[in-house]
């Protein structure tokens, strides 16, 4: 019997068991390869990721692994393939950049290949334990990564500061999982779901989910727990912000979402509340922070905040339609973010890498193409039709006015014509300022990005954009 | 009638001119040459397909016409395009405009050819797109996107203050249309369709009616523009490049009335009709308030900017005096109004080339050296004021002769609009053009070019000739606006019947 148990759990964990067992080899390489050069280590952590996301879609089976700690549903493949994709991208972006700063050590393509394997757990995580360890496994390897660069004092800062905060919000999501289990006497979501459905729902289990929900919010950077994501953002290597606001953040808000969609839906409506106060605050507070930037890292920042925001205007709904515009919005916001940071890895002169709003002037003059996408990314940022990003704002929207959740809805929408602002500045500044001296030429596999980001934002999603929707529906669709 | 999907290849004809634009590179005289010449036959092709459209329309039946449906991006997004008596008039007058556009900037827009030629491409896709969607969220992207080239032709190619103007622009008409896009979304969920013709058919709740009525209106009334959310239009009109001036005033200004058409009037009777009233004040406002305006104008785009508010209250009173003249008067008007004030932006333009200021100080005395332009200008110059023979008459008339019907006052206030537009229409003429010839830089301007006389004349054949014989407009807008008035009627009615069985 145990063994029938242990053999059908491990094929269906087979992906992060694949990305755990490589992780390891690839260390092993790393250490006991002459050549100085992570080359190898880089391509091998791609390719280990590009093989578990194809092991994921093709072969690993669905269903519930180790008693229920491991959950693998359409929820959790659709958002672990987002999340491959993210990880496997920054790596990519990170070559070139990597190289020229001098950190290319081989521990950098392991750490994310580590951090991976912890946001592949945090998507199936089926109870409070395994939720927990996903999400430290997660961390800790990005706080490394947010530290890789020795030399920088700012990458030095960023890492420890995202580490004392993030310490910090797991002190509370520790402390909110006792007080669940205490109040439940469970810690699997599905039997907490029952419990609470029986039962009369007590305050001190609504104080535990308040503050795992704080702890989550601070993993995805929603406000009033956003504080870390500036500094961490501008601080950190570029690549590693291309990670941190790619694949953590589609795992923390599918985490979330798993969180309060299976475990706590019979109480849905006192996390509701909690969720549209997080929502309206990082939306607004994202769209009126990001005015006055001035660095392109540091914006991103304030945007992804604002998005975050975006997204659980879907989860507010509470509803199928809201799981569904979720899944959606973070396959979008992933895509566009990713070509985003492909141009901001790009923003390279004779002496080295620069991440000021006003390098980028005139880029459309001195390199059309990297212009004409940026553009792109940026307006889809915004959510202007035809580009991929109105879509993914309307689905959510649409799930806020079906629950009846017009104002939501409505101060959305406005905290979006904020937001246009300062994305316009960026498109401003292209097409409208004089050119300032033009960026070495981009290394090829910022290119690939770039190209493939760009046009899934526009037009392939116009094409695309059906199946994309149903894969979300079915994913949605099993928690309901 | 053939199952050839027309309204498609009207729409996406210059996206094919764009896409061969994006391959010319843009490096030396000649490919720039290529690059206008490539502009210009798509522009002149899709004129010639969309001609077509009118040639298979069928004049009697109320029904859309030359429907394309298509499942697309899930729930409530599917493709479908056709039109009525209302919408192929502007199809047309867009793909009229538009060789129009491209010929205007041959020789001003001499930097970044290739992108302006795309933006303007792009922009005719996206202008017909709304006129052809059949679709809330399909009208709603085409909407909405134009709102991007728009925003790079006034920013890139446009005067001093372009970048305050083109921001301006973005910023009005987004904040409009959002909200209408979470109105969009109710009505979705309300009806459970986004088809416009299902949607049509539904009779929305009294008290939901209100609020949907309202967010439509935040942004067709920015659109349109009407009083007070005017004030972005004089900005971008002064700032843009002449041929985005054009296409400005004589296309996009209609997207607003086209809307309040489509939507606010069928689909939301009874608020239509609470609403009128505000309506009406707001449009009489802007008739006599932004006639004073323009007196007051340095600027002769800006002057021309303000008129076009005016001549837009007209439209707007029009419509929801909701009476056969009433509406058919503003459909007229929106016409005619893209005819005349296109025109005129392309006369500002042709001084402009020649001088570059808009400065109404500037000039004076031009009819001594430019002959054939002082004839052109004055034309439009009467056409604009409304005089009996120009196409500019039979709109205003009709709209005043159903306002009338509904609420004389409303009427007579905007009837004075009529004598103020004629003020400062005929004061600046006569700065512009008349008196003697002072100026030193104007003693060797010269007369109008092939290029602009290609322009300008057949402007001048069409303004009086729908000034004369206005039946063709009519012959096509009959049926669908006898149609639009039924839906309307019936949806008061029934209304009326459920509070008396109440």
């Amino acid at each position: 019997m145990v063994s029938d148990t242990l053999t059908s759990s491990l094929s269906i964990v087979g992906p992060e068991f694949i990305l755990a067992i490589g992780a390891m080899v690839l260390l092993m390489v790393g250490v006991f390869s002459r050549s100085k050069n992570p080359q190898l280590v880089t391509s091998l952590s791609v390719a280990l990721l590009i093989i578990a996301a194809l092991w994921l879609v093709f072969i690993a089976p669905q269903g519930i692994a180790f008693n229920g700690s491991m959950v693998s549903d359409g929820f959790a493949s659709f958002m672990k393939v987002l999340v491959l994709i993210g990880s496997a991208s920054a790596i990519v972006m990170s070559a070139a950049y990597a190289e020229s700063e001098r950190f290319n050590r081989f521990e950098f393509p392991v750490l994310i290949v580590l951090s991976t394997l912890g946001m592949l757990v945090m998507v199936s995580a089926g109870d409070l334990i395994t939720l927990y360890l996903g999400l430290e496994l997660q961390s800790l390897a990005i706080y490394v990564l947010a530290a890789i660069n020795r030399d920088s004092v700012r990458s030095t800062e960023a890492g420890l500061k995202y580490f004392v905060l993030g310490a910090l919000s797991s002190g509370m999501l520790l402390y909110g999982a006792s007080m669940i289990y205490g109040f439940t006497g469970q810690i699997e979501l599905t039997a907490i779901a029952l419990t609470l459905a029986e039962g009369e729902r007590s305050l001190g289990l609504l104080v535990g989910l308040v503050f795992v929900l704080a702890g989550l919010a601070f993993k995805i950077s929603a406000v009033p727990f956003h504080m870390w994501t500036p500094d961490v953002y501008e601080g950190a290597p570029t690549p590693i912000t291309a990670l941190l606001a790619g694949a953590p953040k589609v795992a923390a808000m599918a985490l979330t979402v798993r969180f309060a969609m299976e475990g706590f839906l019979p109480i849905a409506i006192d996390w509701q509340q909690i969720i549209i106060f997080i929502s309206i605050a990082s939306m607004g507070f994202g769209a009126f922070a990001a005015i006055g930037q001035t660095n392109i890292k540091r914006l991103m920042a304030y945007s992804s905040i604002a998005h975050m925001g975006y997204a659980l205007v879907g989860l507010a709904a509470a509803n199928m339609e809201g799981v569904r515009g979720v899944a959606l919005y973070m396959a979008i916001y992933l895509a566009t973010t990713l070509g985003t940071f492909a141009v901001i890895l790009a923003m390279r002169r004779d002496d080295g890498p620069v991440d000021q709003i006003e390098d980028l002037a005139g880029l459309s003059r001195t390199n059309p193409v990297m212009a004409t996408f940026l553009t792109m990314m940026m307006l889809s940022l915004a959510g202007l039709p035809p580009l991929a990003g109105f879509f993914a704002k309307y689905f959510v929207f649409m799930a806020a006015v079906e629950a009846g959740l017009f104002a939501l809805a409505i101060i959305g929408v406005l905290t979006s014509v904020v937001a246009l602002y300062y994305y316009l500045r960026i498109v401003k500044v292209m097409w409208f300022d004089e050119e300032a001296k033009p960026f070495l030429p981009a290394p090829i596999e910022l290119k690939v990005v770039l190209w493939v980001a760009g046009l899934f934002v526009f037009p392939i999603y116009l094409f695309v954009g059906g199946p994309v929707f149903s894969a979300a529906g079915a994913a949605a669709s099993s928690f309901f | 009638m053939t199952d050839w999907p027309i309204l498609s290849t009207v729409t996406f004809l210059p996206l094919v001119g764009a896409l061969l634009i994006l391959f010319i590179q843009d490096d030396n005289e000649l490919a720039r040459r290529n690059i206008r010449n490539v502009a210009l036959l798509t522009t002149i092709f899709t004129f010639v397909v969309s001609l077509w459209i009118w040639g298979e329309f069928d004049y009697e039946t109320t029904n859309f016409q030359f429907v394309e449906e298509a499942e697309w991006l899930g729930t409530g997004i599917s493709y479908r395009m056709g039109i009525d008596g209302v919408s192929m008039l502007f199809v047309i007058l867009t793909t009229f405009l538009l060789p129009i556009c491209v010929l205007a900037s041959f020789e001003s827009v001499q930097s970044r050819v290739k992108e302006y030629m795309i933006a303007f491409l792009v922009l005719e896709t996206l202008v017909i797109g709304v006129f052809c969607a059949l679709d809330l969220i399909l009208f709603y992207i085409f909407f909405e996107g134009g709102l991007i080239p728009m925003f790079l032709i006034i920013g890139v190619w446009g005067g001093k203050r372009r970048i305050y103007a083109s921001y301006k622009f973005f910023l009005y008409t987004f904040i409009g249309s959002v909200l209408m896009l979470v109105a969009m979304m109710a009505m979705y969920w309300e009806a459970g369709t986004t088809s416009i013709p299902e949607l049509l058919a539904y009779d929305f709740p009294a008290s939901m009616q209100t609020w949907l009525w309202l967010a439509f209106f935040a942004s067709f009334a920015v659109k349109m523009p009407m009083w007070p959310v005017h004030t972005w239009l004089p900005d971008a009109h002064v700032e843009a490049p002449t041929a985005g001036s054009v296409i400005l005033a004589g296309i996009l200004l209609k997207l607003g009335g086209y809307g309040f058409l489509r939507f606010s009037l069928p689909m939301f009777p009874i608020a239509s009709l609470d609403f009128a009233p505000l309506v009406y004040t707001l449009s009489v406002i802007a008739i006599i308030y932004t006639s004073l305006v323009a007196l007051m104008q340095e600027d002769i785009k800006k002057l021309i900017a303000y008129s076009s508010v005016a001549h837009m209250g007209f439209v707007t009173m029009g419509i929801f005096a909701a009476n056969a003249q009433g509406v058919q008067g503003a459909i007229f008007q929106m016409l005619s109004h893209g005819l005349i004030s296109g025109a005129l932006f392309l006369c500002v333009g042709v001084v402009y080339d020649r001088m570059h200021t808009r400065e109404i100080a500037a000039y004076g005395g031009l009819v001594n050296r430019m002959p054939k332009y002082a004839a052109a200008m004055l034309i439009f110059t009467m056409a604009n004021v409304g005089l009996p023979g120009t196409s500019g008459f039979v709109g205003e008339f009709l709209v005043l002769m159903g306002v009338f019907q509904v609420n004389s006052w409303v009427a007579i206030f905007a009837a004075t609009g009529v004598i103020l537009s004629a003020a400062y229409a005929l004061w600046l003429y006569r700065r512009v053009v008349f008196g003697a010839l002072e100026k030193e830089s104007l003693r060797s301007i010269l007369d109008l070019s092939r290029r602009e006389k290609i322009l300008l004349y057949p402007l001048i054949v069409l303004v009086i000739f729908f000034g004369v014989y206005p039946m063709p407009v009519f012959d096509v807008t009959a049926a669908s606006v006898d149609h639009l008035l039924n839906t309307y009627s019936a949806g008061l009615e029934a209304a009326s019947s459920v509070a008396e069985a109440n």
